[in-house]
């Protein structure tokens, strides 16, 4: 009798490679050269004998690596424990999924905060500036040391989506199947204001000290913990604050009178504050200046070429955008899908109702899962040969 | 496949890219990908019949044709096909001069309002409802009904020749000839070829 499929993927664990060293450093787009690379990465289910069934997650702004199942405490799985896992939309039951943290990451990958072998204290600014090219190049080298030559698909949303796109676009026929959720190809003067209040709030925080703050406990909290609070506003929908919130007071029962002051009297300054103040305990402010600005300069379709490479390699996108999403509004999708199907890409577009704003990619939202599904499950179908692509 | 859909695939020649409006569950373009080396987009917006496409491999905007058309460049396409899809949009005028921008040939299948036995129903005083116009008036998509004569001006009107014309039987199998064919068929399927070079139409 066959074991019953666990239904749960469990307990997992983030693992560490260094993928360059000092003899095989990372070439960078700049034309600058990295090393040690270090990433850290975790896998969920199991790569086929062909090795035909991986999907890579790439993930968003202040994601790390890990996607889903938990490290201890079932209640707090992985930031995108919602899509993937057994029997879920990307089915750990079919596929061998890779997530690993972004190069210039602080949550296990090299990036500003790991020790420069030059110096042997941290980066800080003598980190390399990235481009989003050099994001996927460590992709694609920790799949080539996992065995995995061509991926079924990359999934991501948001910052996630951008880099399936420079995949899709710079490596073309690599992947068979490129899925963009809630990203863009480029960024408007509007999202570049928001990151540039963002990386001012950080720099002209005075414990910012040019960036070499690291080793004495102090660091840019204020400006980070600022950055990371305006952010948080813009991934939500108006909607879905007034529901969460309203104009709730803080700690009050609405039958007491307000005495205002200029703390944290409303329920969503208190819920703002908290989101400013545990984003400290995780993410590096270099990490945020270096990863926006990757954002911000990310144009793939600059080259006229890029779209016409996909078309030509034949790789097939979906590509979907939430309507309350105002961070990166369903224009920015659709412009995705207007240079892919302008070059006779195949490209699959929905716009999915949610109330949720840009965070919608994160939750369980039953149109967008099940479009995830039926695309990937038909693309490992054809990636298997099961169907004709 | 629906018989209507094979006199539809019948009149896209072979290795076209097509874009189908109204694609409904992919079935047409997936018939024209393998078996009439085409490739090709749909557009289509009932979720479920998006679905039903993405799980056959058919690259699927889910778009509004009514508002949304402008998103395809001009002459981007091959083949337009809009299969039993004209009569159900807002406005068919405009959806015919976004059509013939984006491609040099097209494919309209539509039902005939003018057939014997609406216009003996229409006589009696009711709504006709039959096997090409299955729906009671107040829940059909089908708002923009007309004639194959009607049809026919407004394919005129906005620029095009008609290079093929397929009668279709109640079942929507295709008949050559018919006698008074505005009276006697329930359908048609037409291919159409844009006149001039897909600009405004004169006058």
């Amino acid at each position: 009798m066959l074991a019953p499929q666990a239904r749960v993927l469990g307990q997992v664990e983030t693992q560490r490679v260094v993928l360059h060293d000092e003899a095989d450093p990372l070439q960078l787009a700049s034309g600058r050269t990295l090393a040690p690379v270090e990433v850290a990465y975790e896998t969920y289910g199991e790569l086929s004998p062909a090795a035909d069934n991986a999907v890579v997650v790439c993930h968003a702004l202040t994601g790390d690596a890990h996607a889903a199942g938990h490290h201890g405490d079932p209640a707090r799985p992985g930031w995108w424990d919602t899509l993937i896992g057994p029997g879920k939309p990307v089915d750990t039951d079919r596929f061998f999924v890779v997530c690993s943290n972004l190069l210039g990451g602080c949550q296990g990958t090299t990036g500003p905060s790991s020790t420069d072998p030059a110096t042997g204290r941290p980066y800080g600014l003598e980190f390399p500036l990235l481009q989003m090219n050099d994001l996927v190049a460590v992709h694609r080298r920790l799949l080539a040391r996992l065995g995995v030559e061509r991926p079924v698909a990359a999934v991501g949303g948001s910052l996630g989506g951008m880099q399936v796109l420079q995949w899709a676009v710079e490596h073309p026929g690599e992947l068979h199947a490129a899925v963009m959720i809630g990203a863009s190809s480029r960024l408007t003067a509007q999202n570049i204001a928001f990151s540039a209040v963002a990386r001012e709030a950080i720099v002209r925080d005075p414990g910012f000290l040019g960036g070499q703050y690291y080793g004495d406990g102090g660091g840019p909290k204020v400006g980070l913990s600022v950055a990371r609070m305006m952010a948080h506003i813009t991934y939500l929908s108006e909607q879905a604050l007034a529901e969460k919130f309203g104009r709730r007071l803080q700690g009050r029962g609405d039958d007491v009178a307000p005495v205002p002051r200029f703390g944290v009297d409303f329920a969503v300054e208190s819920y703002l504050a908290h989101q400013g103040e545990s984003f400290l305990d995780r993410f590096d402010a270099n990490t945020y200046l270096y990863l926006t600005r990757v954002m911000d300069y990310f144009d793939p379709f600059a080259d006229p070429a890029g779209a016409a490479r996909v078309a030509a390699a034949g790789t097939s996108s979906l590509v979907l955008s939430f309507d309350s999403d105002w961070r990166f509004d369903t224009a920015h999708s659709m412009r995705i899908v207007r240079h892919l199907e302008h070059a006779g890409a195949p490209v699959t577009f929905r716009e999915i109702a949610s109330p949720w704003g840009h965070d919608s990619f994160l939750l369980e939202v039953p149109d967008y899962h099940a479009t995830v599904r039926a695309f990937l499950t038909r693309a490992a179908d054809e990636r298997a040969g099961r169907v004709d692509g | 496949m629906r018989p209507d859909l094979d006199v539809v695939a019948s009149l896209v020649p072979r290795g076209s890219r097509v874009l189908d409006l109204g694609c409904g569950d992919g079935t047409l373009l997936e018939h024209l990908v393998h078996h009439q080396g085409c490739r090709g987009t749909g557009v289509e917006i009932d979720p479920d019949a998006v679905l039903a496409t993405i799980g056959r491999g058919v690259p699927v905007l889910a778009l509004d044709i009514d508002r949304d058309l402008a998103t395809f460049a001009d002459t981007s396409y091959d083949v337009v096909v809009l299969s039993q899809t004209l009569q159900t949009t807002q406005h068919p005028g405009v959806v015919m001069r976004e059509v013939r921008r984006i491609a040099p040939l097209t494919v309209v299948s539509a039902p005939n309002f003018g057939h014997w036995r609406h216009r003996l129903t229409l006589a009696r005083g009711r709504m006709p409802v039959s096997r090409t116009l299955p729906y009671p008036w107040f829940e059909t998509p089908n708002i923009h009904l007309a004639t194959l004569a009607d049809l026919e001006r407004l394919i005129a009107a906005e620029g095009f020749a008609v290079q093929r014309r397929v009668l279709l039987d109640p079942a929507g199998r295709g008949r050559r000839w018919a006698p008074r064919p505005n009276l006697v068929a329930p359908g048609a399927a037409y291919l159409l070829r844009r006149l001039g070079t897909g600009g405004a139409v004169a006058g």
